[in-house]
């Protein structure tokens, strides 16, 4: 921070609506309809309808777009990664965040003063998506989705390798993979092409329409027929792709003799595997582990690092132990989409 | 590769509900990995091979000197199990790259390595391993792994790898110690079957097939013999000069909770018997046996309170003259001279029942209503002694199972092809609240007797008619009357309604029945028979 450069308490502040930034007038990733928000990428929790004008990256508005329907998104502007704007002396521009495609770091800076909220973000290689760029800064901004030192992220190839192993050893039934409709899904997709699995994968109806926008953004992803209208025996031996909260419930029945899969950051832990039913649990995460955490800290190299949702007790305590400060923000209403942590039971989904 | 590979089947087994799932895991392990580690993976599996070298505190030790405690205490604190919370956290060394150890080399390091180099070795290891690998090996190296893998399902898997017929490979099965290189050899056709010699293995049980109505008209009077069928369990008796062993139906091990048993197996031969808690020559229902069961060793006051004895059923061998192919009524002349003999203690003949017809047998049998009964058992006098479930020979006839109203309290998420349906119910019967009410109270758990048609209805009266949430379980309205059918119902302590019952399964929906016309828990209670009468 340059001297007598403002402290970006001073003009970055913890609203109710969310993370406000005073000079420029805007918002970041708010919970609430506001006038002007940026925001970091598309999952529910942090694109909410209702703006009156929105910044993010095309992919990003296009996603929201798609998802809530162009008429609920607010006036959208769109922002190249690394393009810069000024807004009431602020300098915002966008650094790609390695999350889900067109996700992004919103980098601030002030009379001097620079901070980066990372949204949400990891460091593990994702075909689907650009990867994360450091940009050191004297506030970070993180999240802290699996801010414990218990998650630490296998190789998501080898964990794919699982995976194929499975669907080799029973050929005979349908592997049915839960993962999210945004990111997860077409990252799965391109890791297992990149597997060799050329054969089609099968969509369950609530990941069709991201997948399309992705192939229209560019992104290669192969055949994906729809399993709802896909017969029973064709998906013999394949692979489905299906929401977490279906891969259990009465829309798996059209599977024959279904291995319930998930890929998410949580099946790390046993007991959270077992109590959601999953026969092969696969460590996959769009988010940064505890050790990608902690080295993006370190890399970025802000004295002053805050937790926006996740856990924040252990990382406050790690960065403590470094010289570096942190603090908790305890933002309501992020963390809800994506990898949030699991409700103990699934809501009955419509079959 | 070896340990990664037994950590990933270790990881598949347990999260795998399905007997056929588990059975090609067991199959894929087999075939794709060297001897010995296949063999010494499938004897930790099974428990036949169980390390203590290392106790839990070591463990803590380790992990204590390289992780902060801060960090430590919030993840275990997470995680609930330590030994987990140690595999995830275990910080990766830089620079380390030495091949993760193989089965064999752990087993043979555990004997020889000195107790205070114990802990330097482990840690050597956990740092070659991932995550996996390490839970796999702090479970091995303390002893604490429990997957569910039975003996006899593990033999079973290797009978369908091989082709081999299972009853072979059990006959030799406790002859051969880990890591079973002569079974290995054999099943893959490069040896001949190993000879067991004269180590007490387990011989197949020959089981019996259930009566249905239809086949009664069938039987013959006089080609038949009765006897009554125990609720205990069925065991075999094996002592010789080479040892003495207690087996279970399944070929388990379980000597070592029974050593009343064993001590008094001062004879040379093969029986087959009903294992069964009996006090004053009066047998016990079930419960008190289970009490017994799953016990490694058993101290004295179980054994005075819960005395173990057998009823015989059948002689196999006798010395070293083996008898299965005697027609059963030679075999049980040979049985009752056997016990004249031998005077075995805490064993006693399986009487026989005399009978001149059918009707006259269905008559005792729906007489019989001691809860330490499942009915009765019919062998041809002729047949000879074959394993396994041979049609025709011995027939099992159940009484009639009991029954009783009541109102379904809580469902459960099944398993397996079932995971997406409630297929578990928790049911409840009336009691007075001791505020002028009536209370319902939990009596037992069931999860079969229905249709495919009934489950689908059940599932969707269960979503339809949700009050709470509790992961995998839910409660529903106090509305739904189902009739429930159990073998016995026995008094327990250890249940909240204070009644256990054997068996009970769903026998249909009683959608026509208010809750509130449901059954009494007080009926329920007097039905329960007095204490069974001596054999
Ligand atoms: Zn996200
Ligand atoms: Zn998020």
């Amino acid at each position: 921070m340059a001297i007598g450069a403002p402290h970006p308490e001073t003009w970055l502040k913890v609203t109710p609506a969310g993370l406000y930034c005073e000079p420029g007038g805007f918002y970041v990733d708010p919970v609430r309809a506001v006038e002007r928000a940026v925001i970091s990428h598309g999952h529910a929790d942090h694109a909410r309808p209702g703006h009156g004008a929105v910044l993010g990256t095309a992919a990003t508005l296009a996603i929201m777009a798609a998802r809530m329907g162009a008429g609920r998104i607010g006036v959208p502007q769109a922002l190249r990664y690394g393009e810069v704007l000024e807004i009431g002396g602020v300098r915002l521009w966008l650094a790609p965040a390695g999350h889900v495609l067109g996700s992004a770091q919103v980098c601030l800076e002030w009379r001097g003063s620079r901070a980066v909220v990372s949204g949400d973000y990891k460091r593990q290689r994702d075909p689907s998506c650009a990867p994360f760029l450091v940009t050191p800064c004297d506030v970070f901004v993180t999240e802290a989705t699996f801010a414990l030192p218990v998650f630490r992220h296998p190789s998501p190839e080898g964990e794919v390798a699982k995976l194929l192993r499975s669907v080799a050893l029973f050929p005979e039934r349908t592997h049915v993979v839960g993962c999210y409709a945004l990111g997860k899904c077409q990252r799965l997709i391109m890791l297992l092409r990149e597997a060799g699995w050329d054969r089609p994968i099968y969509l369950h109806g609530a990941q069709q329409k991201l997948c399309t926008l992705y192939e229209e953004l560019g992104v290669k992803l192969g055949l994906l027929p729809g399993a709802t209208v896909a017969n029973k025996s064709e998906m013999v031996g394949g692979i489905v792709l299906a929401p977490p909260s279906a891969v259990q419930d009465r829309w798996a029945r059209r599977l024959s003799d279904p291995v319930v899969v998930a890929a998410s950051g949580w099946m790390r832990v046993r007991q959270r595997a077992k109590m959601g039913g999953v026969e092969l649990p696969l460590v996959i995460s769009d988010h940064a582990d505890w050790d990608d955490l902690n080295r993006t800290i370190d890399e970025v190299g802000a004295p002053e690092v805050w937790v926006t949702h996740g856990r924040d007790d252990a990382l406050v305590h790690a960065m403590a132990q470094r010289g570096i400060r942190g603090r908790a923000l305890h933002l309501v209403g992020l963390g809800e989409e994506d990898e949030a942590e699991p409700a103990p039971d699934d809501a009955a989904v419509p079959a | 590769m070896s340990l990664p590979a037994f950590a990933e089947l270790l990881e598949r087994l347990v999260f795998t509900p399905g007997r056929n799932a588990k059975l090609a895991l067991l199959r894929g392990w087999f075939q794709a990995q060297p001897d010995p580690d296949r063999g010494i993976g499938l004897a930790a599996l099974t428990e036949e091979l169980k390390f203590s070298a290392a106790k839990p505190a070591m463990v803590r030790e380790l992990v204590a000197g390289r992780v902060d405690q801060v960090l430590l205490a919030l993840s275990h604190d997470y995680v609930g199990d330590f030994a987990e919370t140690v595999a995830l956290i275990w910080p990766v060394r830089e620079g380390v790259n030495a091949p993760p150890p193989t089965l064999a080399e752990v087993v043979e390091a555990l004997e020889t390595t000195p107790k205070a180099e114990l802990p330097a070795l482990i840690a050597g290891w956990l740092d070659t391993l991932d995550a996996t690998g390490r839970f796999a090996l702090i479970k091995l190296v303390t002893g604490g792994l429990r997957v569910g893998v039975s003996a006899r399902l593990a033999r079973v898997a290797l009978a369908e790898w091989s082709g081999q017929p299972v009853a072979d490979i059990e006959e030799i099965w406790h002859g051969i110690a880990p890591p079973y290189l002569p079974i290995f050899r054999w099943l893959e056709g490069q040896a001949e079957r190993p000879d067991p010699l004269d180590t007490p293995v387990f011989r197949p049980l020959m089981l019996a097939h259930p009566l249905e109505d239809s086949d009664i008209a069938a039987l013959e009077p006089a080609a038949w013999r009765a006897e009554w069928k125990w609720d205990g369990i069925r065991v075999q008796l094996v002592s010789g000069p080479g040892g003495r062993r207690l087996w279970s139906r399944g070929g388990e091990d379980v000597s070592g909770a029974f050593p009343e048993i064993t001590a008094a197996m001062d004879f040379h031969g093969v029986l087959d018997g009903e294992l069964l808690v009996v006090r004053d020559g009066v047998v016990a229902p079930f419960a008190d046996l289970q009490q017994r069961l799953n016990r490694k060793t058993v101290g004295a006051k179980l054994q005075k309170d819960h005395p173990a004895g057998v009823r015989l059923y059948d002689l196999l061998f006798d010395g070293t003259e083996d008898l299965r192919a005697l027609p059963f009524d030679e075999r049980r002349l040979r049985l009752e001279a056997f016990v004249a003999r031998e005077q075995p203690r805490r064993m006693d003949l399986s009487v026989q029942i005399a009978f001149a017809s059918m009707p006259q047998l269905a008559e005792v049998r729906a007489g019989a209503r001691a809860a330490s009964i499942e009915g009765l058992m019919l062998k041809r006098g002729d047949s000879p002694y074959v394993a396994g479930r041979v049609k025709g020979l011995w027939w099992k006839w159940k009484r009639d199972p009991l029954s009783v109203d009541a109102v379904l309290m809580y469902a459960q998420r099944g398993h397996g092809k079932r995971s997406s349906f409630y297929s578990d119910y928790t049911f409840g019967l009336w009691r007075p609240d001791g505020q002028g009410g009536e209370e319902l109270v939990p009596i037992g758990k069931a999860y079969s007797g229905y249709t495919d048609e009934e489950l689908a209805w059940l599932d969707k009266w269960i979503r339809a008619h949700t009050t709470a949430r509790f992961g995998p379980v839910r409660e529903v309205e106090k509305e739904l009357v189902l009739e429930v059918v159990f073998d016995a119902a026995q008094l327990s302590g250890r249940h909240k309604s204070g009644v256990a019952l054997r068996f009970p399964r769903i026998e249909r929906i009683r959608r026509d029945k208010p809750a509130s016309e449901a059954d009494r828990l007080d009926n329920l209670m007097s039905t329960i028979a007095a204490p069974p009468p001596a054999a």
